[in-house]
């Protein structure tokens, strides 16, 4: 099973990385973006077997820093 | 008196770390890899440099923080063993849940490596009694990711129950509350980001960072007396 972890920061974590992206996007010309994010994209090849449970387990214990992130996990197929 | 320093793979300040303890101490400590399983017996003080372990992957700290090593990290730091952290240990610190917080990348993106005036914030600590409160000391820093974030509910129980250790007096990382330095509950780790290693005697440019190791000795000294 293949299995798609989005790591985002938490709203109100100040992103300077996406800040700086952001005046990019800005500086070459693109005009109304609001806010730029960002996040990182962890993809597992599983068994099927693995459960919803042990996947929580593994984003709060290793893939996610609970402190400033959240995380959303897919299952891709 | 036993110390020990830990290295990791990236580690890149272990060596500066163990000169500092075995000149203050005069013993050497112990180099410990991480990926032993278990500290030698009877360990006074664990130190954890500085560096880039494991190439910073995943987030500063996190494959450290989860390396054999540091179950027995943990468990001396729960039975009350000092443990310190600079810099890259700080990250595994927070990472490994002994300190709260986290520390993200500086608010400037840059990597800042100069030497930064602190404020002594705790001078009652195992670590900071060699210091005066409030006083001015200079510390170098050197890192990419030492802005210490918390949420304000934690960050006022740290300043409420005195953990703030060491305080930023210049703007250097975005930092919280310019917190530089934090201590445990228990008052027995203490995770900063500038490096007193490198500030032990004047030839290094400044020895401020002497008297925090002093600090520690002292107390295996009265202990022992």
């Amino acid at each position: 099973m293949k299995v798609r972890i989005h790591v985002s920061l938490k709203p109100g974590v100040l992103d300077p990385q996406g800040r700086a992206v952001h005046h990019a996007l800005e500086g070459l010309g693109f005009e109304g973006v609001e806010d730029v994010r960002i996040g990182r994209t962890v993809e597992l090849d599983v068994a099927d077997s693995t459960t919803d449970a042990a996947l929580d387990e593994m984003c709060q214990k290793l893939l996610a820093n609970m402190v400033i992130e959240n995380y959303r996990i897919e299952k891709v197929g | 008196m036993k110390t020990a320093v830990v290295t990791f793979p990236g580690s890149n300040c272990d060596r500066d770390m163990w000169v500092a303890l075995r000149d203050v101490s005069g013993k050497e400590p112990v180099k410990v890899w991480h990926g032993d399983a278990d500290l030698p017996d009877g360990l006074d003080f664990i130190a954890l440099p500085g560096g880039f372990s494991y190439g910073d992957y995943l987030r500063s700290g996190a494959m450290a923080a989860n390396s054999p090593i540091m179950r027995s990290v943990k468990a001396a730091a729960e039975r009350g063993v000092p443990v310190l952290g600079v810099c890259n240990g700080f990250q595994v610190l927070t990472e490994s849940g002994l300190l709260p917080g986290a520390l993200m990348r500086n608010a400037g993106q840059t990597f800042v490596c100069r030497t930064v005036p602190l404020k002594v914030e705790n001078s009652q600590s195992l670590f900071t009694s060699a210091y005066e409160a409030g006083e001015t000391i200079q510390i170098p820093v050197a890192h990419h990711d030492g802005n210490y974030f918390a949420d304000a509910e934690t960050l006022d129980r740290l300043e409420g129950e005195g953990r703030v250790a060491f305080r930023y007096l210049d703007e250097v990382n975005g930092s919280q509350r310019d917190i530089a330095g934090v201590l445990n509950a228990q008052g027995n780790v203490l995770g900063m980001m500038p490096h007193p290693e490198r500030a032990i005697e004047p030839a290094q440019g400044g020895s401020d960072g002497r008297r925090l190791f002093e600090s520690v000795i002292s107390s295996f000294a009265h202990a022992s007396a």
